[in-house]
């Protein structure tokens, strides 16, 4: 049998490593380690889960089992260069979130959790980003947008590369 | 209105109040060389019970006593998790005092984590806040720079490490036993209490969670004394056993359909009309104020007629509401329509349910589906008394779920139908003039129709 293409770099693996001391258990490294691997290959594919559990001594089920829970790491296809959460809940809602969301949906042709065709953007709606002072908002990559109207999105939308 | 001398968020008009510079030409640190000097933890555990803080987080639990369920001589170790998951619609102090004066909550944590005897702690952020997290490492290295963390702090027999761990966009994980699981590396599913946390929590050990603002407010204590803190606020009522008081300074987090949407620091016990007015700059646009949420969506809803409604610990549950929560107040003006409110709410809560309990699960799907279908003009009047049955069949209260999602769920459904009932009825009367009869089904609903 020929041995599977390894998913995880020797970087992400040392990354992975590095964290082992802060916690008495190895399990507890798997929300950073998914986070390492997500932030790197912007998806977990599955023989990536694979390589984690092995390095975490957990079986692959395990990992994919917490991976599942929640719905932030994407496993089919890696997400876009840019991904994008528009607020929904109440404080943006109540200053027009909800038609900037839609507004980017029409705009970018897709729907909440999809990605454009040319890779660029992945649009997802976001509940209470915990910046309900700056309603209605978004946070795209590590950039919190604030204040958006829908023609404030479109500018936004055309600096992501 | 007294004048108040803003504490926790002294700092935050200071230029580069998140560095270790700054924070310490104010008297950063100072009270953790006062307490590592002069102090043994007991001490500092009696210290915060003395001023009978409770905590920030949402449940308002007094800080000191949940300290002291800890096992007494325990061999260790014993933990700490600092909740940082914010995820409560409408809250954002948290975030404010983590981006604009890490350093304060990290002395927050290194006095609790002394008090507890906990050597190491874990602050538990959201994935949704990046500077916060830029800003925390920063103040953490220079914290290791310093000698205030690591071994030996300050050349004391205490050592203590703090380390950052992410979430990943859920809010279960502000539960505290949810965020336990979520810590180990599992999902979020809430425990079923007991064992309480400080008995056995993360890794089997005991271990305490509070909330960011909680151990804010514990730095202040240790500098200032209990007398200080619990000349702010409002005092116990000598009738009422069970109201221990709300004492202290609160940040209370204002967005929605005002002026000034921001962090405002006040004493507890501030009415909801003050902070709109007098924070707020007043209702946006010069319209009228019809409902505001006292505390984080989860709440309930204060009519316009209650506005004067102080938020402390006691104010809004004696109007109807779930209690003070988060204390962030969201304002809707009188063009909102409350349907579309108590919408918004129950998708929140149905997409936030971990799933683990039937009525939760269940529940919260159910009621977003009737709203849906009052929203789609399908609605009919006895959609009301289902969704008030929901309502009281879901929550805690009677015992029927793990933890508090499913009271926060059911709140806002119970509260706003009570509360504006004539207006969910003329929503239902003019989309669905019938009333009653469904002619064309928006969603399979087999349940319903069984009734
Ligand atoms: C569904 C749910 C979500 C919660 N989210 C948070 C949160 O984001 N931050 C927080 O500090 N407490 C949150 N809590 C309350 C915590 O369970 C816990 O009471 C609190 O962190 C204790 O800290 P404190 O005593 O300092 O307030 C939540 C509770 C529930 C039931
Ligand atoms: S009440 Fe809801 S959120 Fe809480 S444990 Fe049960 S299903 Fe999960
Ligand atoms: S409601 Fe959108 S950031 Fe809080």
């Amino acid at each position: 049998m020929a041995t599977p293409e390894r998913i995880l770099t020797d970087e992400m693996v040392e990354a992975i490593k590095a964290l082992f001391p802060r916690y008495p258990t190895r399990q507890a490294v798997t929300l950073p380690a998914l986070h390492i691997v997500n932030e790197r290959l912007r998806y977990v594919p599955i023989p990536a889960v694979v390589e984690i559990a092995r390095l975490l001594g957990l079986a692959p089920a395990e990992v994919q089992d917490t991976l599942s829970f929640y719905g932030f790491f994407k496993q089919d296809a890696p997400h876009g260069r840019t991904r994008a959460w528009v607020c929904r809940s109440i404080s943006c809602a109540l200053r027009g979130g909800e038609q900037v969301l839609d507004h980017m949906c029409h705009t970018l042709g897709v729907k909440p959790g999809e990605t454009t065709s040319d890779g660029r953007v992945t649009l997802e709606f976001g509940e209470c980003l915990g910046a309900c002072d700056f309603a209605p908002c978004m946070l795209a990559g590590k950039t919190l947008y604030k204040d958006l109207t829908p023609e404030r999105a479109d500018q936004i939308l055309q600096t992501f590369e | 209105m007294p004048q108040f001398e803003p504490i926790l968020l002294a700092n935050i008009a200071t230029q580069n109040s998140h560095t270790r510079a700054v924070y310490e030409s104010t008297g950063g640190y100072s009270a953790l060389k006062k307490v590592l000097a002069e102090m043994q933890p007991p001490a500092l555990i009696e210290l915060v019970k003395s001023s009978n803080l409770r905590g920030r987080g949402g449940a308002g639990f007094p800080t000191g006593l949940k300290w002291t369920f800890l096992p007494k001589d325990h061999p260790g170790p014993i933990y700490m998790c600092i909740n940082a998951d914010e995820s409560e619609p409408g809250t954002f102090n948290n975030r404010i005092l983590m981006e604009e004066d890490p350093h304060q909550v990290i002395e927050g944590v290194i006095l609790s984590c002394f008090a507890t005897r906990a050597q190491t702690a874990y602050i538990y952020l959201r994935y949704e806040y990046p500077l916060s997290l830029e800003r925390l490492q920063a103040a953490l290295d220079e914290c290791y720079a310093a000698g205030y963390l690591g071994k030996n702090i300050l050349g004391s027999d205490f050592s203590l490490d703090i380390y950052l761990h992410r979430g990943a966009a859920a809010y279960i994980c502000g539960e505290e036993t949810g965020l336990i699981e979520s810590l180990e590396g599992k999902r979020a599913w809430p425990r079923i209490k007991p064992p309480f946390p400080a008995v056995e929590g993360v890794f089997h050990k005991p271990t305490v969670v509070n909330n960011i603002e909680t151990v804010a407010c514990v730095v202040h204590i240790a500098r200032r004394g209990a007398d200080w803190f619990k000349s702010i606020g409002v005092p116990a009522d000598p009738k009422n056993p069970r109201d221990p008081g709300s004492y202290g300074p609160k940040l209370y987090c204002l967005s929605g359909h005002v002026n000034k949407p921001g962090c405002y620091e006040a004493p507890l016990g501030i009415t909801c009309r003050q902070l709109i007015d007098e924070y707020g700059g007043g209702v946006w646009k010069g319209r009228k104020g019809k409902a505001a949420i006292p505390g984080g969506i989860s709440m309930g809803l204060l009519t316009e007629k209650e506005f004067d409604t102080p938020l402390d610990f006691a104010g809004p549950g004696k109007v109807g509401c779930l209690g003070l929560g988060t204390a962030a107040v969201v304002v809707l003006d009188e063009t909102v329509s409350i349907v579309d409110f108590l919408h918004n709410s129950c998708r929140f809560f149905q997409h936030e349910s971990c799933g683990q309990c039937t009525p939760c699960r269940e529940g919260t799907r159910w009621a977003l589906e009737m709203l849906e279908r009052i929203k789609a003009g399908q609605g009919r009047l006895k959609d009301l008394d289902l969704l008030l049955e929901i309502g009281d069949s879901i929550g805690i209260i009677p015992g029927t779920t793990i933890c508090g999602l499913a009271d926060g769920a059911a709140w806002p459904i119970k509260n706003a139908i009570r509360k504006f009932r004539n207006e969910f009825e003329d929503y239902i009367k003019r989309t669905n003039p019938k009333g009653y009869a469904v002619t064309k089904a928006v969603k399979a609903l087999p349940v319903v129709a069984a009734h």
